[in-house]
């Protein structure tokens, strides 16, 4: 079954939670967030093409990947910080490919165990400023946005 | 400077402002009263809260009446709307992939 998707969204802080709970086995959910095969095939709709040309699932490796948008390459480039299989990781996220730098934010990922097979997900997404969420929100989300929109409207249409 | 509904609740006084003539319209005087800092610093909140299209301000007489602009805040519900729909449409792919890997 689907369950619904909770976000926590203060305004006055610059950070987001996003909790969703999977009908899987903890390392099975675990495994889908870390391994690259596997995360290539959710992270992005189908059609955003994301390739995952790294991705080194340890304490203090790193990952990049790209997708597609309106025909341009988007990147978003990080170190994991932390990784405890299956429970957690802690790793930076950057987008790559603005003329200007743009500061990382850092996100953790809590991966709880309720039953054998099922597993809650607590993502908490820290960004460096107020300001830089916002402008990532205004600058970032939108042209994803109207690729899910669009996939869920062929999704719709079947 | 650029200014959008965000940036006016970014700050806990601006959010404490709106909250106070979310209900009923009040002048500049009657929101200011209501705040232990300076009119100076509320006439600023103020500005900020008009300029963000989160309050409109209109001259009646002597007093400056300030009133929620609804469409500021519906700006900020779709969005977390949207955002959420963004993260739902990645977890329902994500059921999928997770039920094939049982």
């Amino acid at each position: 079954m689907a369950y619904e998707t909770q976000l926590i969204y203060k305004p006055e802080q610059q950070n987001y939670t996003i909790i969703r709970e999977f009908d899987a086995a903890r390392d099975k959910v675990f495994l889908a967030f870390t391994q690259a095969e596997l995360y290539a095939r959710w992270f992005m709709p189908a059609e955003s093409k994301l390739t995952i040309e790294t991705m080194n699932a340890v304490s203090g490796g790193t990952y990049k990947h790209t997708h597609y948008q309106g025909g341009a390459p988007f990147s978003f480039y990080g170190v994991f910080h932390e990784v405890i299989a299956p429970e957690l990781i802690i790793k930076t996220s950057e987008f790559i490919g603005l003329p200007f730098k743009v500061q990382p934010v850092m996100e953790l990922f809590q991966f709880d165990s309720i039953s054998p097979q099922k597993t809650r997900v607590i993502i908490e997404v820290v960004c460096p400023s107020i300001t830089q969420r916002d402008a990532m929100v205004n600058a970032g989300m939108k042209p994803a946005l109207d690729i899910t929109h669009q996939q869920l409207d062929l999704i719709l249409a079947q | 400077m650029r200014r959008d509904a965000f940036q006016g609740v970014a700050d806990p006084i601006r959010r404490d402002i709106l909250m106070a003539i979310i209900h009923q319209p009040l002048s500049l005087n009657q929101v200011a009263e209501r705040f232990p800092v300076t009119r100076q610093a509320i006439s600023k909140h103020i500005k900020i809260l008009s300029e963000c299209g989160l309050i409109t301000i209109q001259q009646q007489g002597r007093e400056r009446l300030c009133e929620v602009h609804a469409q500021g805040l519906d700006d900020i519900a779709d969005w977390l709307t949207d955002f959420k729909r963004l993260w739902d449409a990645r977890f329902s792919r994500l059921d999928k992939l997770l039920d094939e890997l049982k």
